[in-house]
């Protein structure tokens, strides 16, 4: 069995799943239950000054696909509406209770240096791991000029952050927002400003569905629906892109990586970790399913680790990084081509039209006498896209093959029909 | 073991109250589910395989968009009586064998189950009819018979701006629909239903009570119509060929079907304990089981070739062995025993003797109080005269065209596809595009 333990910025975990500040981490009941269920650690839903805020009713939205599985999920709640001395007693009891388990408080704030400080003091005084910005928020408290009014400027990722380190001595985590351009820019400034880790990505900003009876966009609070942040399994390949991004950047690779962004099965963990990720933060799959999926988790990431061989997490963090590169650094030699296993088709005709409409016009297709249906790749014509395997109904059916041609690595810039030579 | 419907002494129940559903419609969370297990293939074999080319992905993908009334009106556009089709078609032999899960050996999509859904989705909501006429042609056209070719038959014409007479033999619109079919596949009264739904297209008028005879030729229709559709099915039945065949306890099927049907008192209904059903296609299943469901203490099917011979579907005989129905196979029936009323049937083994039928001169007894004979229907009927026959069904040409010029013919009178209300409904629909182009030049 693999060892599932981690570390990050210096915080020991007996495994790399946590919750994210949500509301599946609000208070003491719901934070006692995910630790019965065996997450390792929760970062409790983001604290803010007194008086708490009040929040609207109607709250989230879905983005389903068409088996009614919820594909995105959006939500225009706010922080904790609860006393900050509620919330704080809460986390104290239960680092008592849990001595195992991890507690990050999460925090915003206007800002303000005096703010920020005193807000992060109080909630280290409870005895939490360490404390994670939340500067992400993209709906709400960015009206109130805290979440991603702040995340959305670099000098203000890096003030808020050092304000923190300088008030407390726990590690900080500040936690980005995609509602960016460049990711870079933010996870340079909250390196710059001494997190020591930086946790990504919050929720992007969505308008989920429109209700076409209402003429509003849901989730609608009596007639009327704002903009919300948006996760669950469709951004998380907005969440690999960027965690990608950070972790093969010479100017902010080696930073600790707190990876958050539609993480619902081991695999999805097991594709932040091989990016770089050193642990992992999760909301909307416990919000779908409920705390047990982490049993899957932990199993399912367990099995894939000792199929594999690896014994630690770290024998595979960010074995995927330096496979990540830019585009101009692929080789423009390799060509693969299709290959439709004829005794697992199905004759569904899926590929044919697929290919035959909006691609090549490379996969042939042919009825024989008694209505036996064929379909065959064309080789000179297929230009290996994949979209005939990703469309494939039958797993495995379709292969991506890659011809030998004992043709050189070459890259764009390298190509002779580059008409920019080494440059472009 | 059900109550004896003969003994239930409990006020009158008629068939649309006593039987149950065959199959549970779909709801909601099973329809999506099951709508997302079709693979929305191109050029789909399911559509080929349905007589009436219904487009079955489309409609499926309509449900998955929750385009509920767009998938209704694109299974009726092909089909007008697709609810009856949901209901009746041997799908397990037509589209659902052609799905392709069937080729990956999966579970193939519940076509049927999805096709009602789609159109009592659509029957539920009310509302204008889905299909309007187009503009008025000026022509009439008389139809005999309004079971399913015929009904399909006049809502297309109608569709095409003609104006439709249908000349009705009962008393009652729909056919083996509403006479036919057994009680269990046609809960809640849905022939009937059906047709008033298919009505509302307009334009088109029934006359009931007139069967073709001396009062009413095809002369008289040619003389009064722009064109004459014959959709008047297959009116006899063959019988056993034995002494006995006329005592009391021996009829047909398809009467003992319809009088399950058409009763207001299933305690009317002749049932005796031992039934003995004659005959290897669905009007034999539905017989039997319908036997069994009200109460009969044994009833025994008896065909006398084996069980892949069968004109019903592997499901159907299963169907009624689930029921209780007893199946003797490789038994051809002998001779009809009895006084007044029968009391036994003897049958004597068979075995195919180099692809011929022989019986091997062993024999045996079943007792019984109703024999019910469902060895096939033919064609029967006066007023068709001047008609060419062959093999016992009206000769037609490539559209339509019987014989006589102007008097078209389709359904189970002529020699389509197989006897099924969908191939019926098939003919009826191509007959009326080309009567419409006949019309055109005639």
């Amino acid at each position: 069995m693999a060892d599932l333990r981690c570390t990050i910025a210096g915080i020991d975990s007996i495994n790399p799943f946590w919750l994210a500040s949500a509301p599946p981490t609000d208070k003491y009941a719901n934070v006692v239950r995910a630790f019965e269920a065996g997450w390792a650690g929760v970062v409790w839903k983001t604290l803010g000054e007194d008086p708490p805020v009040i929040n609207v009713s109607s709250r989230y939205g879905g983005h389903f696909g068409s088996n009614r599985s919820v594909i995105g999920f959006n939500n225009i709640e706010l922080i904790s509406d609860r006393p900050l001395e509620v919330n704080l007693r809460e986390i104290e009891q239960i680092r008592r209770e849990w001595p195992d388990r991890v507690i990050i408080g999460s925090m915003m704030a206007r800002v303000d240096e005096q703010a920020w400080k005193e807000l992060a003091i109080k909630i280290a005084a409870s005895g939490v791991h360490g404390i994670e910005l939340n500067l992400g928020c993209p709906h709400g408290m960015c009206e109130r000029d805290m979440g991603s009014a702040i995340g959305q400027v670099p000098e203000m990722i890096e003030q808020t952050t050092r304000w923190v380190r300088e008030a407390v001595d726990i590690p900080v985590f500040t936690k980005l927002t995609p509602n960016i351009t460049d990711i870079l820019w933010s996870a340079q400034a909250a390196k710059a400003g001494g997190a020591h880790a930086i946790s990504l990505i919050n929720t992007v900003n969505s308008v989920i569905s429109v209700d076409l009876d209402a003429m509003a966009p849901n989730p609608i609070v009596d007639g009327k629906g704002s903009h919300g942040g948006y996760c669950g399994s469709a951004v998380k390949p907005i969440a690999l892109h960027m965690v990608a991004e950070i972790a093969r950047s010479p100017e902010t690779q080696g930073v600790d990586i707190s990876a958050i962004g539609g993480i619902e099965s081991w695999r999805d963990a097991a594709e932040f970790i091989s990016l770089g990720a050193n642990a992992l933060q999760v909301c909307t799959a416990a919000m779908l399913y409920g705390f047990r999926i982490v049993d899957d988790m932990i199993d399912g990431l367990s099995s894939f680790m000792d199929s594999k061989g690896y014994r630690t997490i770290d024998d595979f963090r960010g074995l995927a990084i330096k496979n990540t590169v830019n585009w101009n650094e692929l080789n423009m030699n390799f060509d693969t081509k299709a290959f439709i296993d004829q005794e697992a088709c199905i004759e569904c005709g899926r590929c044919h039209i697929a290919c035959e409409d909006t691609a090549h016009q490379a996969i042939a297709f042919e009825v024989a006498e008694g209505g036996k249906r064929t379909f065959t790749v064309v080789d000179e014509d297929c230009v290996g896209c994949n979209l005939c395997a990703i469309i494939c109904p039958v797993p495995d059916c379709i292969e991506m093959r890659p011809v030998k041609n004992d043709l050189p690595y070459l890259t764009w810039p390298e190509h002779p029909k580059n008409p920019l030579g080494d440059t472009k | 073991m059900a109550h004896h419907i003969n003994k239930t002494g409990c006020a009158k129940i008629s068939a649309a109250q006593f039987f149950d559903d065959l199959h549970r419609p779909l709801d909601g969370l099973m329809a999506v589910k099951e709508a997302d297990h079709c693979l929305y293939c191109y050029d789909a074999p399911c559509i080929q395989a349905c007589p009436t080319s219904i487009d079955i992905p489309t409609f499926i993908h309509q449900i998955r968009t929750g385009n509920m009334s767009g998938a209704a009106r694109t299974i009726l556009s092909e089909n007008i009586m697709g609810g009856t089709c949901a209901r009746a078609c041997p799908t397990e032999v037509l589209c659902e064998q052609a799905c392709v899960h069937h080729e990956g050996g999966n579970k193939t999509v519940e076509i049927g189950l999805l096709q009602r859904h789609a159109i009592d989705h659509l029957m539920a909501a009310g509302g204008s009819h889905p299909f309007s006429r187009a503009a008025d042609t000026g022509r009439h056209i008389a139809v005999v018979g309004a079971g399913p070719a015929g009904l399909s038959f006049a809502h297309r014409a109608a569709m095409l701006g003609h104006k439709v007479s249908i000349y009705e033999a009962k008393s009652k619109p729909g056919g083996l629909n509403e006479y036919g079919l057994a009680a269990y596949k046609m809960v809640n009264d849905f022939a009937a239903r059906e047709v008033e739904f298919l009505l509302g297209i307009g334009g088109i008028e029934i006359y009931y009570d007139k069967a073709l005879d001396s009062s009413l030729t095809l002369d008289n229709l040619q003389a009064q119509h722009d064109a004459v559709f014959i959709g008047i099915g297959l009116g006899g039945t063959n019988g056993l060929g034995l002494d006995g065949e006329d005592l009391g306890g021996v009829m047909d099927a398809i009467d003992f079907i319809e009088d399950i049907r058409q009763t207001g008192d299933l305690s009317a209904i002749r049932l005796g304990e031992d039934i003995i059903v004659i005959g290897g296609g669905n009007t034999a299943i539905d017989a039997a089981v319908q036997a069994k469901k009200l109460g009969a203490q044994n009833v025994t099917l008896a065909y006398r070739r084996g069980e892949e011979q069968m004109g019903a579907t592997a499901f159907e005989v299963d169907l009624a062995r689930q029921n209780g129905v007893m199946v003797r196979l490789w038994s051809k029936p002998m001779a009809v025993q009895g006084n007044a009323a029968v009391t036994s049937m003897t049958f004597e083994h068979t075995v195919l003797k180099g692809g011929k039928l022989t019986g091997t001169g062993e024999t045996y007894d079943i007792a019984c109080d109703l024999a019910l004979k469902a060895i096939g229907q033919k064609l029967e009927g006066d007023g068709l005269d001047g008609l060419t026959i062959n093999d016992g069904k009206l000769k037609v040409s490539e559209t339509c065209e019987t014989s006589i010029k102007g008097v078209f013919a389709g359904g189970d009178c002529v020699r389509s596809g197989e006897d099924l209300t969908v191939q019926a409904v098939e003919d009826g629909k191509q007959a009326a595009i080309a009567v419409d182009a006949w019309l055109k030049n005639n």
